[in-house]
């Protein structure tokens, strides 16, 4: 009896992550997914700009590199070229919620039946670990080399909570991959923000809480216990709207 | 023979691009280019197409970027600021091989300029509409039959090539009405299925479509690659037009909304015994340049009629090996040169020539 193997929509090839990055469970459970939903064979993916820039190699499913923040735009286009496929971004804190601000608002406003899975980790890890838009008060970076300091730089953006109030937005929700119980989680949600769109219910959006031990400093065990004690109090996990029953009654 | 409809520059190309099989069209408004938008709203709804309204021109270009990517013709349309902002989703088609259809209705600028028609977006069409090494086609039509003409041989061009294609037109083009006959001919079907990325139904090995090649020997060779098929084209693909060119002695060269001034103009010095013709490119990239060159060799002088500040002359005196004088006859910020402005043009190169 098989007891654990790779999931066959991810790759067989070695991941580039940084050791420790949660970026690799994330994958997986993208790929679990989309292996357990039976839908490899007409998902198309697109990858963002940032540390999961590559993400296009990792999945077997077809693949297109967007530029900077764009995702959620380049995901419209093929959403409406293929209507009877699935589509999903895959993008970093830097790519959705500061660059792409714009796409990721306007696709949820406009209801797009796309699902973005939104990684936050806090930092730009890709270049070397600058200043986020979700990056914390206090929080050293290095171009925050001080900290953060709101009185200069303002504070975080919480993507789901801002998305909360978009009317066009199905569904919503915060999760972790800090420990077995959030992993777990995590994937439920990941696999509802994927059967809302086969059922063509609408935008759905995942942000997953995830760690950069390289760029913040700190060995892998010590990065997910910074993301529980300082990321999760300011970031609460949970659901921030489901209008997924409502679409039913439609 | 086809039947004639009576129809404006941009409505005639937005039918244009639905007969030659475009069904994703999107956009973002700006003026003046407002009536293509317009059309394919009205439009698309009724035969099955997609017709949206982007967040932004960057939004836009990236909308026709994953159409493209999931291998349907698809196009946008803007007008000069607008064309700045979808610069970086023009480069990215180009980085990823993906046609696409890219109108611009040129207006006056820089800055937000003017509203009125305008020919200084030349160096951003046909040298940089974007960052890195790469080339649009940029097609240059002169009457609404010509916006009908390119705007399906452009979609035929980009998908052929594998590359974006611009129509470079103007608000004079987009807003005049004139007869044009909408038969095209047949549509040739390309196979995208080795590149698209359309769902691999679990039968092949996935599609990627990208521009990110981070070892920079990989990279060098899509480029060369690129410039071969670039190559190809500029051997391939001119297309200009000559008004009576054979026993000219002042050659005009200008395209779109200035060539039909020229025209006038020279029918008028013709008239005055002045031999003086004109060579109207409609491809500005690839350029004309052998014909060009060629007349260099008969001509005594060149004048580059522009409605920009002289931005087609280094084209000109590339092509012609500055072996005669270019002179600029020119208006810019959405003024258009008269006939009288071409004849004094005329008449100054048939004195500056003939001193030679």
């Amino acid at each position: 009896m098989i007891v654990f193997e790779k999931p066959k929509a991810l790759a067989d090839v070695p991941l580039h992550y940084c050791p420790g990055c949660t970026h690799g469970i994330i994958h997986r459970l993208v790929a679990e997914v989309i292996d357990e939903l039976g839908i490899e064979g007409r998902t198309v993916g697109v990858a963002p700009v940032g540390c999961s820039v590559f993400a296009y190699n990792y999945f077997n499913c077809d693949m297109i590199e967007a530029a900077h923040g764009r995702a959620p735009a380049v995901a419209t286009g093929v959403k409406r070229s293929l209507p009877e496929n699935v589509v999903f971004t895959y993008q970093g804190d830097g790519d959705l919620a500061a660059i792409g601000t714009a796409e990721t608002v306007h696709a949820a406003a406009r209801g797009e039946n796309i699902t973005i899975i939104f990684v936050n980790n806090a930092i730009y890890g890709m270049t070397g670990g600058q200043m986020a838009p979700t990056t914390l008060p206090g929080q050293v970076t290095q171009t925050s080399p001080y900290g953060r300091n709101p009185e200069q730089v303002g504070l975080p953006v919480k993507v789901c909570e801002l998305l909360s109030n978009v009317d066009g937005a199905t569904y919503l929700e915060r999760v972790a991959v800090n420990n077995v119980k959030n992993v777990k989680a995590a994937k439920k949600a990941i696999k509802k923000a994927f059967q809302n769109q086969l059922e063509g219910k609408g935008f759905s959006l995942v942000e997953v809480l995830s760690t950069c031990p390289t760029n913040w400093g700190l060995k892998p065990d010590k990065a997910l216990e910074w993301l529980e004690e300082n990321m999760i109090p300011y970031y609460p996990l949970g659901v921030y709207k489901d209008k997924t029953a409502e679409k039913e009654a439609e | 023979m086809a039947e004639k409809v009576l129809m404006k520059g941009n409505e005639a190309l937005a039918e244009a691009a639905i007969m030659a099989g475009c069904r994703h069209y999107f956009g973002y408004p700006i003026t003046p280019q407002t009536e293509v938008a317009a059309y394919m709203a009205k439009r698309m709804p009724l035969i099955g197409g997609t017709f949206l309204q982007a967040e932004s021109e960057i939004a836009a270009i990236n909308m026709v970027y994953g159409a493209a990517a999931a291998g349907k013709r698809t196009m946008t349309s803007s007008s000069s600021p607008g064309i700045a902002l979808k610069s970086e989703g023009i480069s990215y088609l180009a980085g990823s091989d993906l046609p696409a259809l890219i109108i611009n209705v040129q207006r006056g600028g820089p800055g937000l300029g003017g509203i009125q028609p305008s020919q200084s977006d030349y160096f951003q069409a046909t040298k940089s509409a974007g960052h890195g090494d790469f080339h649009l086609v940029v097609l240059a039509p002169a009457s609404v039959q010509e916006m009908v003409n390119l705007t399906f041989k452009g979609f035929d061009l980009a998908d052929k090539y594998r590359m974006p294609v611009m129509l470079l037109s103007d608000g004079t083009m987009g807003q005049m009405m004139e007869p044009v006959s909408l038969d095209m001919g047949e549509i040739k079907e390309y196979d995208k299925s080795g590149w698209a990325a359309c769902g691999t139904n679990c039968e092949r090995e996935h599609n990627v479509v990208n521009s990110l090649f981070i070892q920079p020997d990989e990279l060098e060779r899509y480029n060369f690659e690129r410039y071969e098929r670039y190559a190809k084209i500029e051997a391939e693909e001119v297309m200009y037009d000559e008004y009576m060119m054979d026993d000219a002695e002042i050659c005009i060269v200008a395209y779109g909304v200035a060539a039909r001034v020229s025209q006038n103009a020279i029918d008028k010095a013709r008239a005055q015994g002045i031999k003086v013709g004109m060579i109207r490119p409609i491809t500005l990239w690839p350029f004309p340049k052998a014909v060009l060159n060629a007349a260099a060799d008969k001509v005594k002088a060149f004048i580059s009629v522009e409605l920009s500040m002289g931005q087609m002359i280094e084209d000109i005196e590339l092509a012609t090996r500055c072996k005669k004088p270019v002179l600029l006859c020119n208006r810019v910020g959405g003024m258009i040169p008269t006939t009288e402005d071409v004849l004094n043009s005329i008449n100054e190169a048939n004195s500056v020539g003939g001193d030679k």
